[in-house]
């Protein structure tokens, strides 16, 4: 089946616009999102073993020879994202039933979710700079509509920032591509990897290299783009606020780590020294941030900040170690901070504040809550058999390897300042004298808590099953390093 | 108090129908000549707001009783499916298939699956144009 790389993208395409049809009927609308998510989660999941049992997998639409057409590439390290974000939204969705409230799943909330989701897929899917743009469009236009879904106060401030931010950086990127294509003659991302090596003005090639890596950073919230980002995700509901931050950021991070490894490699001295510097840069802001809140969400949303930071500096190395260590961590980032986002939703619903100063004592009540957000806490800092170990494992010894050792030493330090941070809210909120609390029906508790737990045992297995999934890793870290393999898949057509 | 505005609804009424006509002859233009799905639903558009602008809204909301949101997904719904049914026929994406017929009245005509694509963007592009006007112009 030569199309099946496209499923992801159009399971959840069809399934959204069937959840235009009867925005009322919330059973229906419950039910179909969930099919529609599962069905992708599978689709995503065949890919992925199709991809590595046969390697690159490629479809030019149209039927149109490879640099005219679009193509749509999906090699190891974007089938790896794709089942990832399919699995999350899949878990966004069933935590969304009791959290997000019957007004606003009546009024297209699912849809905005699976439109989101088809953006995201086809973002990581596809193998064209101007088809990139298209679909981060698709994904930040369903992101507007959810981060102002139900109209609060806080929603209609922040998405105005949110908006101009986005709709700033989506015409840098125009431009950026309109230079790109001016210098190039084409779009296509194979076809560029051959043309750029030609071209003896690398000047040019540089500006554009940097201009896209401000382009994918207002996205990506690097250092010092991520002024919009604490604010923007403090404002919506907390499935959404999981949705955005585990989703995302990774696009632009996943943008910058295609560009930079197939065909911005024309003066790495410079491209990707910036890279290495911004992002060490990155990671030190993020934990100011991390350290100076006392809600809840701030500080998980600072921890994206530093996790963007984290796989940053383990591509901007360009050796196996690193960009290995890139895509294991980009993984188990994307899950954790759902997971993480999760649970704090839930402690944030018990108390009724977000604020760490009115919460305390909760661990004799809620025991399961409390371990479930230590295990999630420690696998975010990268405490050894947990997820977050291996791949940032991989990427200080990437540091070591290459020329920057200092960042690997500045990520290892950081390290404690991120178990600091998490530490903080369960010693704050699950130790100490207990606080008055809002009564919480049994069932809706139980109704939250269960996905977050499986997707914390999801990311648990995926740390201490690291071995399991290193083929997966290694393979994608292959695609990256050695382009050729890349564009051979796209042209042997 | 409303205003006497006979000239206006009069004149309307003639115009809405020429510039319906010309919708449709531009989105039937648009494989060979300047036109095509997207202009062709602005125009369609437009035509329904100069009713608006001539009638009022709810008498609109009367003579042409379309929930426009169902427009919108439908067309989406047409797009998606011309698109897919490549998959039926294993073939990449979006691949569209075209041949010549010989219709009565218009003689040999080329049909081309891409017009069922753009009916689908026609059907988007007014049925999201309306809402957005008519969300606002309801809006206390």
């Amino acid at each position: 089946m030569s199309n099946l790389l496209l499923f992801p993208i159009m399971i959840p395409l069809i399934f959204a616009t069937i959840l235009m049809l009867f925005p009322k009927k919330i059973k229906m609308q419950r039910l179909i999102a969930l099919i529609g998510a599962a069905a992708t989660l599978l689709a995503a999941a065949f890919l992925l073993a199709k991809v590595y049992g046969d390697g690159i997998q490629v479809v030019t639409l149209g039927s149109w020879p490879a640099p005219f057409g679009i193509s749509m590439v999906s090699d190891l390290f974007s089938a790896l994202l794709v089942a990832t974000s399919s699995l999350i939204v899949l878990f966004v969705v069933l935590y969304s039933f009791p959290t997000i409230g019957i007004r606003r799943e009546q009024s297209f909330y699912y849809s905005a979710v699976l439109f989101l989701m088809a953006g995201v897929n086809g973002a990581f899917t596809t193998g064209d700079i101007f088809n990139l743009f298209v679909f981060v469009e698709v994904l930040l236009m369903a992101s507007y509509a959810l981060i102002v879904h139900g109209g609060e106060k806080q929603q209609l401030r922040e998405s105005i920032k949110y908006l101009l931010v986005n709709i700033i950086s989506s015409a840098l990127f125009v431009v950026a591509v309109a230079f790109l294509y001016s210098v190039t003659g084409t779009l296509n991302m194979a076809d560029l990897a051959v043309k750029i090596p030609q071209i003896e003005n690398t000047g040019i090639l540089t500006v554009i290299a940097v201009l896209f890596l401000v382009v994918f950073g207002f996205k990506a919230a690097i250092f010092p783009l991520y002024f919009w980002l604490p604010a923007s995700y403090h404002a919506p509901p907390m499935p959404v606020l999981a949705l955005f931050g585990a989703l995302l950021t990774k696009v632009g991070v996943y943008a910058i780590m295609r560009t930079y490894t197939l065909f911005f490699t024309m003066n790495t001295g410079f491209t990707h020294e910036l890279l290495a510097i911004i992002a060490i840069l990155t990671i030190l802001a993020g934990c100011v941030g991390a350290l100076a809140y006392f809600d809840v969400k701030k500080i998980i949303i600072y921890n994206i900040i530093i996790a963007v930071g984290v796989i940053l500096f383990g591509v901007s190395q360009m050796n196996e170690a690193g960009v290995q260590g890139a895509i294991l961590y980009l993984v188990h980032d994307m899950m954790i901070k759902a997971a993480l986002f999760f649970l704090v939703g839930i402690v944030a619903v018990i108390f009724g504040t977000s604020n760490l100063r009115q919460m305390g004592g909760l661990i004799k009540t809620y025991p399961v809550l409390g371990w479930t957000y230590l295990i999630a806490a420690f696998g975010l800092a990268g405490i050894p058999p947990l997820s977050g170990f291996p791949g940032k494992l991989l990427i200080v010894q990437g540091g070591f390897e290459g020329p920057q050792f200092w960042g690997s030493i500045v990520i290892l330090a950081t390290s404690l300042i991120v178990l600091l941070s998490a530490m903080r809210i369960f010693i704050y909120a699950f130790w100490g004298e207990p606080v008055e609390t809002k009564p919480l029906k049994k069932s809706a508790y139980q109704a939250m808590l269960i996905p977050s737990m499986i997707l914390v045992a999801i990311t648990v297995f995926f740390g201490v099953g690291a071995e399991l999934f290193m083929p997966f890793v290694s393979g994608a870290a292959e695609v990256l390093l050695n382009p050729s393999l890349y564009i051979e898949a796209v042209f042997k057509e | 108090m409303r205003t006497n505005d006979v000239m206006l609804q009069t004149v309307t009424k003639v115009v809405t129908f020429l510039i319906l006509m010309f919708a449709v002859h531009i989105f039937f233009a648009g494989h060979y000549t300047p036109g095509g799905g997207f202009v062709g639903g602005l125009l369609t558009a437009s035509a329904i707001v100069l009713l608006m602008l001539a009638f009022g809204i709810r008498t609109v909301k009367k003579i042409v009783p379309i929930n426009y949101v169902v427009m919108t997904s439908v067309g989406l719904l047409v797009a998606i499916s011309t698109a897919s049914a490549s998959v039926l026929f294993d073939v990449p994406f979006f691949t569209h298939a075209y041949d010549y017929f010989d219709l009565p009245l218009f003689g040999k005509t080329s049909l081309h699956s891409a017009l069922l694509f753009d009916v689908g963007v026609y059907l988007v592009v007014v049925g999201v144009t309306m809402t957005i006007i008519q969300t606002i112009g309801e809006d206390e």
